[in-house]
């Protein structure tokens, strides 16, 4: 992963930032702000709680600059960053936090895409997927949610790409069983 | 069917399932606010090594408590990881 897309950092911005120069800090963070806060959303699903952790994020890689190596890409890193705090969140969130009464009624009301999905169907299925283990949620999340290729979850969570496969099979495995328990048959 | 085309399918109902309840937040995400300004005070309010993540003196315990338990039981250390 040593391309840079073309609105990447130059190597001497990226030089600078590993030195921890504070303007070069500025220049990486406008550059991948939204991209590093629409990843951490896409994991924690809240916009507030997207931006503090986005800011968390830089903060944590402006103090790890020196293990950065300006030779390879900038993102890969970030998202491997965000990603790691974006789970200690999932992780330090209780289960039943996930899923609130007023999202339990905007699901109740929401039309669905697909009208043979009852809202009761859905609602059981957001809590089922509540319930899993954080580091499966995340796969999860990117890879059936979200659409994301399994070599980038793999590269984001620090794990192989078979491992990254192994944990959305036993998420699905999860939430099959958990859905069947509340009488849904997927 | 084997157990590989009944796991495909699995994935596909689960995700059809997944997607209706929690709707892809896709790529078009941005902050409602500029976070460069809250970067700065939080860089600026943090004393240097103030923000390195300390750990509380519980989970210092917890992870002794987990290297005794390994050492005095090494036949559990695969239970531990394939639940980890």
């Amino acid at each position: 992963m040593t391309e840079r897309s073309s609105d990447a950092p130059s190597g001497s911005v990226l030089k600078r930032f590993h030195h921890g120069d504070l303007e070069a800090f500025e220049a990486v963070f406008r550059q991948h702000q939204r991209a590093v806060y629409g990843w951490i959303l896409r994991i924690v699903r809240d916009r507030a709680a997207a931006e503090d952790l986005t800011v968390e994020s830089f903060l944590r890689m402006h103090r790890a600059c020196a293990r950065f190596d300006p030779e390879r890409a900038f993102e890969p890193w970030a998202r491997r960053v965000a990603t790691r705090i974006a789970l200690d969140w999932l992780r330090a969130r209780p289960p039943e936090c996930e899923l609130d009464d007023e999202y339990a009624a905007t699901l109740r009301a929401a039309p669905s895409a697909d009208p043979g999905v009852a809202a009761e169907i859905r609602l059981k299925t957001a809590q089922a997927f509540a319930r899993l283990p954080p580091r499966l949620r995340i796969a999860a999340t990117l890879s059936l949610i979200e659409e994301q290729p399994h070599k980038d979850i793999a590269a984001a969570l620090g794990i192989s790409v078979t491992a990254a496969k192994l944990r959305v099979f036993r998420a699905v495995r999860m939430l099959r069983k958990d859905l069947e328990r509340q009488g849904i048959t997927p | 069917m084997t157990a590989h085309e009944k796991n495909r399918i699995d994935e596909k109902r689960i995700k059809e399932l997944l997607q209706q309840a929690l709707p892809p937040v896709g790529s078009v995400a941005e902050p409602a606010r500029d976070l460069w300004p809250v970067v700065l005070r939080r860089l600026d309010s943090a004393p240097a090594g103030a923000l390195r993540a300390k750990l509380p003196w519980f989970d210092w315990a917890l992870i002794a408590g987990v290297v005794i338990f390994a050492v005095a039981f090494p036949a559990t250390i695969p239970v531990f990881l394939y639940y980890l």
